[in-house]
């Protein structure tokens, strides 16, 4: 064979590779999120699942930092280059980028008739006509306690406000363990493991939450600075250097056993799970007195959402009818115990913590974070005024009434309800 | 002799220029205007001077406008009483010429100026952290175990403790800038003060002082325009919110905040550019009173 022909052959077979790769007609789906810890999960257990049963679709799981998840997708969406499918936050995160035309309207999904309004209520407009995202997980607020510390103190789990302290309290004397796990530093916890999950207690869950909304109650009223003089009490039980401990200081803190209790949302679970050597149980937010009813924050909290700028709109609906399915609630619960199924089809769970979580759905009222819907639509923005208060409250720097009539100032200044 | 447009000076000036119009001098211009804009009911709509009546005129916005600036007043104020103060003095005893293994020292203080301000915001929270950090122990160690406190956690410490993490990060940059001015200055000075008498500390502060003046003042003038254009170091050490309790927000981080948003908050680019416009508005007006009022008035010396 001459030196051309040779060249000609391995040009030819480069072009033939190239055409029989472009005829397969693959099309790839790129997930925005906020949840770059579930990486793997979706890497290894989600995503194959999907591309079994949909030859033809790939889809890419690309993840940023949480804290900088809305700015990033917001410029992206501008930009033009945000991927196909969008991981939703609740409420007016969402809404704000379906009013302005970045999410598609959803509302016609056949699998949306699996999910029941007040799961869907997240991802609406006010007036419920369009959803655009299709719910995934609520979270459930509470405390994650170690069972081998709790049982070497022979403490008993609290049920009531005076238990709770009780128990705090002989955690803080006999000396060994640190008996809350949370810091002050990046603010957050303080209103959304603090605040807003003992707060639903005080408040009544929903119906002080809507009556807020409705303006028939103020944040300076008792049930919503209650919750801050329990906080001011918290301070002596954090420990050494709280102020500037983080996120992840107080995570390390618990999972290490130095800490007894830690003030929780159910996402944790996974990832403590890899992480403890000693047995975890959970309890509910403690109610003022023994027998009350007790409401508990089933935060929805991700749903996932079409970029209505997708390349490939059709693709993507299947995988959003996948994702609303029985099958994914089933995949999606057990690959992360802590994200609870959204889905009115039953879901078993495996993880015992997990489960021990789902549970309180029985005996106790649902209810959402109070500062998320509509709240924090203007500016000053309700929930990170709360972070700041919370805050203050716990350093002490503020007084408990301070701190509730600064953040009713700061929310009647805009929201005509309330004014 | 006629004047000939010479084509080459505008053919080698072309990329530059191209270039640094399209990066840098076209978003300026387009970010004051987009400062005049605001989001209205169907797209945007020419505002005025609107923004910047809410930034100065809203309670809300002008107290958080005001501690943002008054933040980065002090933030600018300990980078220049300690951070030009000691890079002069390493430069002074770096050009000692007697002083073995220099070269090592100044490569090692140098060092954490090439550092990301990720890194040095991470490796500062860890080494200051109440629980597993080692100043603590370090203190421990040395019996001042009680003049510890969770630094990066409360109000009033905050801001000067990342200021003074600043300050170690960028110290190298003075002290090569100096470093460099003192060696430049000619033998035959020295020689001739040290003839007449004048030698060791005198030497310092009566020939080389007025000798590296011009030098300090531009030390000075980019620690001003780098500090208030900061945003990084606080943002890798607090976050976007600045805390605690706003302690550590500067202009940077309230641009963030304000123009990208943040957890619920939503961005708004109309008021993050008026607060961009101010902060730009600040720094001219600082470089040019440098410009005007000092360094034309500087003596310069020719050798």
């Amino acid at each position: 064979m001459t030196r051309s022909g040779r060249i000609g052959l391995m040009l030819a077979t480069t072009w033939l590779g190239t055409a029989l790769a472009a005829g397969a007609q693959e099309v790839t789906l790129s997930i925005e999120s906020w949840r770059n810890d579930d990486l793997t999960i979706w890497q290894d257990q989600i995503i194959p699942a999907f591309e079994a049963g949909h030859p033809g679709i790939k889809v890419a799981f690309t993840p940023s930092a949480p804290a900088e998840y809305n700015a990033v997708l917001n410029s992206k969406l501008d930009a033009g280059s945000a991927g196909d499918l969008v991981t939703c936050r609740p409420f007016d995160a969402s809404l704000a980028l379906y009013q302005g035309g970045k999410l598609a309207d959803l509302s016609d999904l056949a699998s949306m008739a699996n999910f029941s309004d007040v799961a869907k209520s997240a991802w609406q407009t006010d007036d419920g006509a369009a959803t655009f995202c299709v719910p995934m997980a609520s979270v459930i607020h509470g405390f994650i306690y170690n069972k081998d510390a709790f049982a070497e103190l022979g403490l008993e789990v609290p049920a009531t406000e005076a238990e709770f302290f009780a128990v705090l309290d002989a955690i803080k004397a006999e000396g060994s363990y640190v008996p809350l796990a949370m810091g002050t530093n990046d603010q957050w916890e303080a209103a959304t493991m603090g605040y807003n999950n003992i707060g639903p207690n005080y408040w009544k869950g929903e119906d002080g939450r809507l009556a807020l909304i409705r303006g028939e109650q103020k944040l300076t009223d008792e049930p919503w600075v209650a919750p801050f003089r329990q906080l001011a009490r918290w301070k002596d039980y954090l420990g050494d250097g709280f102020e500037a401990q983080t996120y992840p200081d107080s995570q390390n803190l618990f999972t290490l056993g130095r800490a007894a209790i830690y003030p929780a949302g159910s996402w944790e679970i996974s990832g403590f799970n890899s992480l403890v050597d000693f047995e975890m149980g959970a309890f509910p937010p403690p109610v003022a007195a023994a027998g009350d009813e007790c409401h508990i924050s089933d935060h929805t909290d991700i749903a996932i959402g079409l970029n209505a700028a997708s390349k490939h709109p059709e693709e993507a609906k299947q995988f959003l009818e996948w994702v609303g399915s029985a099958e994914f609630a089933a995949l999606y619960a057990n690959a992360l115990p802590g994200f609870f199924s959204l889905n009115s089809a039953p879901v078993a769970m495996a993880d015992p913590l997990a489960e021990e979580f789902v549970s309180w759905r029985d005996t106790c009222k649902s209810t959402i974070r109070s500062t998320y819907q509509i709240l924090s639509r203007g500016t000053p923005n309700l929930e990170n005024e709360t972070w700041n208060a919370s805050v203050s409250v716990i350093k002490g720097a503020e007084t408990p009434e301070a701190a509730a009539a600064r953040l009713q100032a700061g929310l009647a200044s805009w929201y005509a309800p309330q004014k | 002799m006629a004047f000939r447009p010479r084509l080459h000076v505008v053919v080698f000036l072309a990329p530059a220029v191209l270039v640094y119009t399209a990066v840098m001098i076209w978003p300026l211009f387009n970010t004051l205007r987009l400062s005049l804009y605001t989001a209205g009911e169907g797209g945007r709509a020419f505002a005025g001077l609107a923004n910047f009546a809410t930034l100065f005129g809203d309670p809300r916005w002008s107290a958080a406008f005001w501690n943002a600036l008054g933040n980065n007043l002090w933030f600018f104020v300990v980078h220049m009483a300690v951070q030009n103060p000691i890079g002069i003095a390493l430069a002074a005893i770096l050009s000692q010429p007697r002083l073995r293994f220099a070269a090592l020292y100044r490569s090692a203080i140098f060092i954490p100026t090439i550092l990301s301000f990720v890194i040095v915001g991470f490796a500062w929270k860890l080494i200051l952290s109440p629980i597993w950090g080692i100043a603590p122990g370090m203190l421990d160690a040395v019996g001042l175990k009680a003049l510890f406190a969770p630094w990066l956690g409360r109000e009033e410490y905050a801001l000067t403790t990342l200021a003074l993490i600043s300050v170690w990060q960028f110290v190298g940059i003075p002290m090569m800038l100096i470093y460099a001015a003192l060696l430049s200055i000619p033998e035959e000075i020295l020689e001739a003060g040290e003839v007449d008498g004048i030698t060791g500390r005198a030497a310092f502060f009566r020939i080389k002082l007025p000798l590296i003046l011009p030098a300090i003042g531009i030390i000075s003038i980019l620690t001003f325009v780098g500090n208030f254009n900061a945003f990084d170091l606080i943002y890798a050490a607090q976050g976007a919110l600045a805390g605690p309790n706003f302690a550590t927000d500067i202009l940077g981080t309230f641009l963030y905040r304000t123009f990208f948003g943040f957890q619920l908050q939503l961005g708004d680019p109309h008021m993050g550019a008026a607060i961009a416009s101010a902060m730009f508005a600040i720094i001219l007006a600082g470089v040019c009173l440098y410009l005007f009022a000092i360094q034309s008035r500087m003596r310069r010396y020719q050798f």
